[in-house]
C-alpha cells in the first residue's frame, strides 16, 4: 500500500508503507504505536503533536509521513534514558507543569527545542517559545516555571532523575 | 510512623506516565479487530431531513455499514435537571437522539454514521451520503428567539422558550427599586465560550454477543452516571449488562459530564456489526458542534441603593441560550447554579431574578468551568462597579459596606438557597470576606493606583484596576437539597469509597469520582496515608471503571475533595476500627485499651505490646484466627452525603493597560487571594487556580464563539477561536486566607472552579476602569483591540 519510507525513530531504524496522505502524527501513533504524541486539533494550532524531526521541533500534524523519509524523528517516548528522566521531564514533574497531561508531550518537545537554542531563556522568551502549544489546565504558569527549572538544571549539569520517585 | 503527607506539596504520582508519553487516553486504546466510526453532521443550522440515501456510501472501500436515525430504536437522550425541579415549572424538553431523524437544530447535529475498517475510510464515505435537506430559517440570539416572528424550533416550545423561572422576592425588589435613591440599569452579555479541553471526546463500544454485555470506553467525568443514563433512559439495555470505563481524561472542565449521542451510537454500532469494537473520536472542528458550549447569557440588571453605598436591591432578567436541543443538565445551570448565588458575598436585602431558558439554532449549552457561578459573579460584580461609579464611591469601599459580616453566618441568602424543601435549609455556612479583600488590596498597592494611572498616561496607556469579590457554591451537594422540590437534579449527590488493606499491607482504594487532571491519584492517597499512618506509596487509587469501583456521581462542581474524600476518610475510619478490634484479639487485650498511633495499634500502658496495621492486615486477611463475631479481611466501603455545600470566597484584582493607539488590552498584574479552606496539596491547589484564572481572563479579553445569523459557527476551529497562549499572561500572584469548611473533616472547600468564577469580572472591571476617561461605563466582552478601539473612537465622536 502506498509509499515506502524508512526513517529513524527514537534511535531505531523503522520502515513503513504508508498512504501518501498519511500524516506523520498518524504514522507515529497508528503504525508505530507511539501514542505519547497526541492530536489535539486539526488546524496545526495546539502543538500537542510536537516531535523533533532532525533535531527541530515540528508539529507532526503539519507534515506528511512521506516527508519524514530519511529523517531522524524523536518523540516523547525517546526523551528519557531508560528509567532516567530527561531534565525537562523531571522539571515538569517537580514544578507541577502538567495537570491532565494531554498537552505535556508537545510542551516538553517544544521546550527541548528552545533549550537547545537558548540555554538560559527569560520568562518572556519561554512564554514566546510556547506560543504554539495550548494548555487549558495550567494557565501556563507552572509550565514556564518547569522550563526555567529545566534550563537551570541543564546549565548546572544536573543529574537525570529516576522515573520512579 | 510514616511522614504525614496531608497538606504538603508532594509530587503527583500520576505524572511519570504523563511526562513519558505513557498516559492512556481514549484514542490511545486499540482493540483487536476494531472498526471506526465517523458521523455525518448537519451543514445547516435548521433544516428538515426529507430523505437520506446511503447506498453509495455503503459501496465505498472499507465501509462495513451505514447507520441512520431510523435504524436506532433508542429513546432520545435524557434531560436530568429541569428548571425548578419538580416544583411544577413548565420545562419544554427536547433532547437529541443518537442520530437526528426528522430535523436538525444546529450545524453539527449528527444525522448518519459510517462504520468502516479505518477512520479515513469512514470519513471518506461521509461524502457519499446524500441527504435531501429542506433548509429553514435560523435564529441564534436567545433574546431575539423569544420575539414574535422568530423562527420556531420545536412545536412544544412556543417562542422557543424552554422555561421561565423566577427566584427571590420580586415584590420586595420591585418596591426597593421604586423607592431607591439610586438605580443603575445595564444590559450585559456573557458571551458563549467553547470549552476546548485539549483532549477531544471519544468513545469505544464493544458488544459481547456471548454474554450480551456491552463495554463502553468514554472520555467522561461520570462513567457511573453514563451507565445509568444509557441503560435506564436511552437504550433500555439492563444496567448490569453495561460497563463504562473512562481511561485517562485529557481535560474536561464540565464538557465530559454529559450523556452524548455518540455514546449510544458506538453501543448500537458494535452490536450491529456483530460485536466488533467500534471507535469514534471527534475531530476538533467536529467537537465545536458536538460537545457542549458554555455561558451565553443576555442579562438586564438593575441595582439600587443609597448614596452612601448601601445596596438595597438587585433585580435581574436573564435570557439563557441553551442551544438547539437540551444537554443533560442544561436548564439547571442558569437556574440553581446561577440565580441562587446571584448576590455573591453581599448582604442585599432584596434580590429577584427571572431566567428564561431559550432554544436557538446553536450547539447545546451546559455546565462549563464554574457553570452558572461565573455568570452570576460577572453580573453582581459588574453591578457593584456600575453602582460605585454612579454614586462616585470607590468600588472597594462599596463592596466593604455590603459584605455579609462574619458574625452573620450561617447566612440565608435572599435568592433562595435556604428554601430547599422538607425543612432542609441550605445556608452559606461560613466566610470572612474583608480580610481577603484587604490582603489583595495591599498586595496590588491599591492606594497607589492613581499615581500609576498617571504614569501610564505618560506612556500612551490607560491603566485600569478591577476587583472581583466572589463566593462560590461548590462541593455539590447535599442530596436533600439537590433533590428537593425547586432544585431537582434527578439524582442524589453522595460519594463513595472502598478501601482494602491486602495481605502484604498494600492498600487499594477504589472511588466513585473521576479525575480529569486534578491529580486525584495523589490527593486521595495523601488523605488515606494520613488516616491509616502508612507510606503514601503503599496506597493506590483506582477509579473510572464501573466494574470494580463503587457507584459515584463523578467529578465536577469542585466536589471530589469535600464529598469524595470524606467518603474515603469514613472508609479509612471503618478500617481503623476493625483493625483495632483485631489488634485487641491479637494482643489479648480489651478493644477499649487499644490505642492507635498512625500505623501502630498498641495496648494502653504497654507500648511494647504493639501490632502494625500491616501485621494486622496479614493476620485478619488470612483469617486463621478470628473472633466469633468478626469477618476476615480489612475491606470497608463508605458513602458520604454532605450536610452542606462548601463556600469558597476571595478577592481577585486585575490591573490592565489599554493602548491608546490600538485599543489593545494587556493584563499587567493579577492578584488573587482565595479562601478555599484547608489544602490537601497546596501545589495542586495553586495549579488549579492558575488554570481557572487563565480561563476567566480568556473570556474577558479574547474568547468568544461567534455565530452568523444563518447559524454557521464562524469561530469554527482553533484557528478562529482565540484560545489563550502562554505569552499573553503575566505571572499570576496568589495568596490565601484559610477559613476551614465546617462541613467535612478535612476542612476543604474545593478549588477546581474558583479561578474561573472570579477572574472574568476582575478583568472586565479593570478594562472598564481604564476606559473611564472616555466616559465608557460598560462594554461587552471580549475586549479585543478592535472592540476597545471602536469604543474609544466612538466616545470621542470619531468614526468606528
Amino acid at each position: 500500500m502506498g509509499e515506502h519510507i524508512s526513517f529513524v525513530v527514537n534511535g531505531t531504524p523503522r520502515q513503513l508503507d504508508v498512504e501518501p496522505r498519511r500524516l506523520l502524527v498518524q504514522a507515529l501513533r497508528e503504525d508505530l504505536d507511539l501514542t505519547g504524541t497526541h492530536v489535539g486539533c486539526d488546524t496545526s494550532q495546539c502543538g500537542a503533536c510536537t516531535v523533533h524531526v532532525d533535531g527541530i521541533a515540528v508539529k507532526s500534524c503539519t507534515m506528511l509521513a512521506v516527508q519524514a523519509d530519511g529523517s531522524e524523528v524523536r518523540t516523547i517516548e525517546g526523551m528519557a534514558d531508560g528509567d532516567s528522566l530527561h531534565p525537562i521531564q523531571a522539571a515538569f514533574w517537580e514544578k507541577h507543569g502538567l495537570q491532565c497531561g494531554f498537552c505535556t508531550p508537545g510542551m516538553i518537545m517544544t521546550a527541548a527545542d528552545l533549550l537547545a537554542r537558548n540555554a538560559d531563556p527569560s520568562d518572556d522568551e519561554i512564554r514566546h517559545a510556547l506560543e504554539g502549544n495550548f494548555c487549558r489546565c495550567t494557565g501556563y504558569q507552572n509550565i514556564v516555571a518547569a522550563v526555567r527549572e529545566a534550563a537551570r538544571v541543564v546549565r548546572s549539569g544536573g543529574a537525570p532523575v529516576a522515573a520512579q520517585g | 510512623m510514616a511522614v504525614d503527607v496531608l497538606g504538603s506539596s508532594v509530587k503527583r504520582t500520576e505524572d511519570p506516565r504523563f511526562i513519558t508519553g505513557k498516559g492512556r487516553y481514549l484514542d490511545d486504546i486499540k482493540l483487536q479487530n476494531m472498526a471506526h466510526m465517523a458521523i455525518l453532521r448537519s451543514p445547516y443550522a435548521h433544516a428538515n431531513i426529507k430523505s437520506i440515501d446511503a447506498s453509495a456510501a455503503r459501496a465505498m472501500p472499507g465501509v462495513i455499514t451505514v447507520i441512520t436515525g431510523a435504524d436506532i430504536p433508542y429513546n432520545p437522550l435524557p434531560m436530568a435537571w429541569p428548571a425548578g425541579g419538580s416544583s411544577g415549572i413548565q420545562n419544554n424538553v427536547n433532547t437529541p437522539r443518537a442520530l437526528a431523524t426528522d430535523s436538525v437544530k444546529w450545524t453539527g447535529e449528527g444525522v448518519a454514521a459510517v462504520i468502516a475498517e479505518s477512520p479515513e475510510q469512514a470519513v471518506d464515505a461521509l461524502d457519499a451520503i446524500v441527504v435531501a435537506w429542506e433548509p429553514l430559517p435560523a435564529v441564534v440570539d436567545a433574546e431575539k428567539a423569544t420575539q414574535p416572528g422568530a423562527p420556531q424550533l420545536h412545536e412544544n416550545a412556543p417562542n422557543n422558550v424552554v422555561f421561565v423561572w423566577n427566584v427571590g422576592d420580586k415584590a420586595g425588589a420591585d418596591a426597593a427599586i421604586e423607592s431607591a435613591e439610586v438605580v443603575v440599569k445595564q444590559r450585559i452579555v456573557n458571551q458563549r465560550l467553547i470549552p476546548n479541553p485539549m483532549e477531544v471526546r471519544g468513545d469505544i463500544g464493544l458488544y459481547n454477543p456471548g454474554t450480551e454485555e456491552y463495554t463502553v470506553w468514554m472520555s467522561s467525568q461520570t462513567p457511573h452516571i453514563q451507565r445509568l443514563l444509557l441503560t435506564a433512559f436511552v437504550t433500555g439495555i439492563p444496567e448490569h449488562k453495561v460497563r463504562c470505563i473512562s481511561p485517562d481524561v485529557g481535560g474536561a472542565f464540565g464538557t465530559k459530564i454529559f450523556c452524548y449521542a455518540d455514546m449510544a451510537l458506538v453501543m448500537f454500532a458494535s452490536k450491529a456489526i456483530g460485536g466488533r469494537a467500534v471507535k469514534w473520536v471527534e475531530s476538533r472542528r467536529e467537537s465545536y458542534g458536538s460537545t457542549i458550549h458554555g455561558r451565553d447569557h443576555i442579562t438586564y440588571l438593575e441595582i439600587a441603593g443609597t448614596r452612601d453605598g448601601q445596596v438595597t436591591a438587585l433585580r435581574v432578567k436573564t435570557y439563557a441560550n441553551l442551544g438547539g436541543r437540551l444537554s443533560t443538565i442544561g436548564p439547571g445551570i442558569p437556574t440553581t447554579l446561577y440565580a441562587r448565588v446571584l448576590s455573591g458575598p453581599y448582604k442585599f436585602p432584596n434580590v429577584s431574578c427571572e431566567v428564561t431558558g431559550v432554544y436557538t439554532n446553536t450547539t447545546f449549552v451546559d455546565a462549563y468551568r464554574g457553570a452558572g457561578r461565573p455568570e452570576a459573579t460577572y453580573v453582581v460584580e459588574r453591578a457593584m462597579d456600575l453602582f460605585a461609579a454612579e454614586i462616585g464611591m470607590d468600588p472597594a469601599e462599596v463592596r466593604r459596606r455590603n459584605f455579609i459580616p462574619p458574625d452573620q453566618f450561617p447566612y440565608d441568602n435572599p435568592s433562595g438557597l435556604g428554601t430547599a424543601a422538607g425543612g432542609a435549609k441550605i445556608y452559606i455556612d461560613s466566610g470572612n470576606y474583608e480580610p481577603a479583600m484587604d490582603k489583595a488590596l495591599a498586595t496590588v498597592g491599591y492606594q497607589d493606583m492613581a499615581a500609576r494611572k498617571a504614569e501610564a498616561r505618560q506612556r500612551g496607556k490607560y491603566l485600569g484596576v478591577g476587583l472581583s469579590t466572589y463566593i462560590e457554591v461548590c462541593g455539590v451537594a447535599p442530596s436533600k437539597w439537590i433533590g428537593a422540590v425547586g432544585e431537582g437534579w434527578g439524582a442524589a449527590m453522595w460519594e463513595s469509597a472502598n478501601i482494602k488493606v491486602h495481605l502484604t499491607g498494600k492498600i487499594i482504594a477504589t472511588v466513585g469520582t473521576q479525575p480529569q487532571g486534578q491529580g486525584h491519584e495523589t490527593t486521595y492517597a495523601q488523605v488515606i496515608a494520613h488516616e491509616l499512618g502508612v507510606p503514601m506509596e503503599d496506597v493506590i487509587v483506582q477509579h473510572s471503571d464501573t466494574q470494580g469501583t463503587p457507584f459515584g456521581y463523578g467529578s465536577y462542581g469542585s466536589r471530589t475533595s469535600s464529598v469524595g474524600m470524606t467518603a474515603a476518610i469514613k472508609a479509612a475510619g471503618k478500617i481503623r476500627e476493625k483493625a483495632r478490634r483485631y489488634a485487641a484479639h491479637m494482643l489479648e487485650a480489651n478493644v477499649e485499651d487499644i490505642e492507635v498511633d498512625g500505623a501502630n495499634y498498641s495496648v494502653k500502658g504497654s507500648p511494647d505490646k504493639v501490632k502494625t496495621i500491616q501485621e494486622i492486615a496479614f493476620a485478619i486477611d488470612l483469617g486463621f484466627s478470628l473472633p466469633a463475631d468478626m469477618e476476615p479481611y480489612l475491606d470497608e466501603t463508605a458513602y458520604h452525603d454532605t450536610p452542606n455545600c462548601t463556600w469558597p470566597f476571595g478577592t481577585h484584582i486585575a490591573v490592565v493597560e489599554v493602548d491608546e493607539e490600538s485599543g489593545k488590552v494587556d493584563l499587567v498584574r493579577y492578584v488573587a487571594v482565595d479562601d478555599v479552606g484547608k489544602k490537601i496539596n497546596p501545589m495542586i491547589v495553586d495549579g488549579q487556580l492558575h488554570g481557572g484564572i487563565a480561563q476567566g481572563v480568556g473570556q474577558a479579553l479574547w474568547e468568544g464563539a461567534i455565530y452568523g445569523d444563518d447559524g454557521q459557527l464562524q469561530s469554527g476551529s482553533m484557528l478562529d477561536y482565540a484560545l489563550p497562549r502562554a505569552a499573553w499572561f503575566p505571572n499570576l500572584e496568589l495568596d490565601e486566607t484559610v477559613t476551614p469548611s465546617p462541613v467535612n473533616p478535612l476542612g476543604v472547600k474545593g478549588v477546581g472552579e474558583a479561578g474561573a468564577i472570579a477572574s472574568t469580572a476582575a478583568v472586565a472591571n479593570a478594562v472598564i476602569d481604564a476606559l473611564r476617561p472616555f466616559g465608557i461605563r460598560h462594554l461587552d466582552m471580549p475586549y479585543t483591540a478592535q472592540t476597545v478601539w471602536r469604543a474609544m473612537q466612538g466616545s470621542k465622536g470619531g468614526q468606528a
